[in-house]
């Protein structure tokens, strides 16, 4: 993959799909974007590079779900099969939403906020297609 | 920050009935409930000849009902046609920036009177669907894809306020009783009973089964017991709001006319709106939404009154954390503090500051795009002293406020009201 990949969503989804969480940073202000953006709300700037995150954090809030999406649903999330969704803040500053895996859903009166997190990637098959989703999980 | 160029009162407000409507009722038929109901309650009468145009307020009939460009659509059903109607959407905002947009329209100057629609008809679809739809108010690119419903960001939200501040589920627990007390003197209510008169019914029934009775002590008991499933850790049942079809119409005018409607018009002392990030996650903070700071700074300086002033309000509760979140980021508390009041009584009915006196979206229902005008038919009541059954606050109303969130906060609606 070249760096000159535009900075817009379906890079960015790209990039997932290949298993490499990557941002952009503003060479102006110094922000950085998880997911990516072209311009900086900050400080205006198009001035971005793109950066590959460390794939670390901690979880900043969760909730385990027990009434679904019709993409969890489907893929066999229920009452009894609860799933957690989940804010990461990364170690590089941004937020960013993910699936949280590895820990006991059911139970999510065990997992605690602060906990730090790696980067996984989830993959699962819909309609005969491979799809990779982000997901975090304890480090 | 401007000021209004001329003043606006509120001379009508009517709601239909909320609650499970569909397929008795659709939204052309709430809305004619509605705007029947509003005529009845604008003293002098009104009529379309004295409406200059039509606003309305919906989420989103395309997805729940197959049908878009409802603002023709509405204006016909009620004889408003060939004068401007159209529809605005911010989510579960939808009637309150309509509402707002009305007030901009007359105090530009170029509408005296504007009828304002707020309608939404969700359980044509199944809760699955619903839930999916409700979802496309959030990210649908990065949150979606995570799982996130809206139960589950509201959950998500509610977590790190626990962290943060220690609120427990009880705390929460406790809004949603108030809220059903109140929903309980409300007849166009979805849910109109108590926590504790629906602990009695299912016991009723129990009984009638055979089967064995629950020991339910109080309301903290059967909000705890496995009947009042989780729905998004540490949400519960009975922390969500109701999926309801519903509508809503209000009556705005100028000064200059709004006498010929009624001798005690409500006036609009302040209006403010606030937008944020679409995902919780590129927002600075989880635990308030800046979108209600900002709308109710605007607010309170076009007013030139302070959160101290406001008498009572109906806050955007679709969910019980939401409530706490509105409670302090409205600035009737400190952060971390709503809990206490709560706690206190003082936002129940015969409390210092009543708080969604109507049952909020708790108990009265919230179809979504209905929320925020039906918010202001309470306070219409409410500022009137003719709010159904044991509903009305026992003191005069002389300053009151709407607060409409749309999404997980992203975007806000606050009012302020003054006799
Ligand atoms: C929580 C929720 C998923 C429950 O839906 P559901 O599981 O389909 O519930 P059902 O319609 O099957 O109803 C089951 C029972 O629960 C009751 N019920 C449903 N929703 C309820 C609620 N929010 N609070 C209390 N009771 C509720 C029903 O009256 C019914 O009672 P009954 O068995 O005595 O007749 C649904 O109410 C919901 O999604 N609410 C949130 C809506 C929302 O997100 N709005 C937008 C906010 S921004
Ligand atoms: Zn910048």
């Amino acid at each position: 993959m070249s760096d000159e990949k535009q900075f817009t969503i379906e890079s960015y989804l790209e990039y997932i799909r290949n298993r490499k969480l990557m941002g952009s940073k503003c060479k102006d202000c110094g922000v950085t974007y998880v997911p990516v953006r072209k311009l900086c709300s900050e400080c205006n700037s198009t001035k971005m590079e793109w950066v590959e995150m460390s794939g670390k954090g901690e979880l900043a809030a969760f909730t385990s779900i027990t009434v679904g999406t019709p993409y969890f649903v489907e893929r066999g999330y229920d009452r009894k099969n609860p799933y957690c969704f989940s804010v990461i803040k990364l170690d590089e500053g941004p937020m960013i939403s993910a699936q949280l895996v590895g820990v006991e859903e059911s139970k999510p009166e065990t997992i605690e906020i602060g906990t730090p997190l790696k980067v996984t990637f989830l993959e699962s098959e819909v309609k005969g297609e491979t799809k990779v989703d982000l997901g975090f999980e304890p480090a | 920050m401007g000021k209004l160029a001329r003043k606006i009162a509120l001379v009508g407000a009517g709601m239909s009935k909320f609650g499970r409507n569909f397929p008795e009722k659709r939204n052309p038929d709430m809305w004619i409930d509605a705007w029947l109901d509003a005529v009845e309650k604008t003293d002098n009468g009104i009529e379309p000849k004295d409406i200059d145009a039509c606003y309305v307020g919906n989420y989103s009939s395309d997805l729940f009902n197959h049908q878009g460009h409802l603002g023709p659509q509405m204006a016909d059903l009620v004889g408003l046609t060939p004068k401007p109607a159209a529809r605005f959407e911010g989510a579960c905002a939808s009637s309150g920036i309509a509402m707002r947009q009305a007030i901009l329209a007359i105090a530009s100057g170029v509408h005296d009177v504007v009828a304002v629609c707020g309608c939404e008809c969700m359980t044509e679809q199944p809760t699955v669907n619903v839930t999916d739809v409700l979802a496309t108010a959030s990210d649908s690119i990065f949150e979606y894809p995570a799982g996130a419903t809206f139960p589950g960001l509201y959950a998500t939200v509610a977590s790190a306020h626990f962290k943060k501040y220690g609120t427990t589920a009880e705390d929460l627990m406790r809004v949603g009783i108030k809220n059903h007390e109140n929903g309980a003197e409300n007849p166009y209510a979805q849910m109109q009973q108590s926590i504790k008169k629906l602990m009695d019914s299912k016991i009723a029934k129990y009984t009638s089964q055979g089967r064995d009775l629950p020991d339910w002590e109080d309301e903290f008991d059967f909000l705890k017991s496995s009947s009042n499933p989780v729905i998004a850790y540490p949400l519960r049942l009975f922390d969500c709001s109701l999926i309801t079809d519903g509508a809503a119409c209000l009556f705005l005018a100028a000064e200059d006319v709004a006498k010929d409607f009624t001798d005690t018009p409500i006036w609009v002392a302040g209006t403010g709106q606030g937008s944020a990030a679409l995902s919780i996650h590129d927002r600075k903070e989880i635990t308030s939404f800046v979108a209600t700071r900002e709308a109710s700074r605007q607010a309170y300086e076009m007013a030139g009154v302070g959160p101290k002033d406001i008498q009572i309000a109906e806050v955007h509760d679709c969910f019980t954390i939401a409530e706490i979140l509105a409670m302090e980021d409205l600035g009737f508390y400190e952060k971390g503090k709503a809990i206490d009041a709560v706690k206190t009584g003082e936002s129940k009915l015969d409390g210092a500051l009543p708080i969604n006196t109507s049952g909020g979206l708790k108990s009265k229902g919230h179809p979504v795009g209905a929320t925020g005008a039906a918010q202001a038919v309470e306070i219409f009541k409410q500022m009137r002293g003719i709010a159904e059954r044991n509903r009305q606050v026992k003191f005069d109303v002389e300053r009151a406020m709407t607060h409409n969130l749309g999404g997980s906060g992203a975007s806000c609606v606050v009012t302020i009201w003054e006799k």
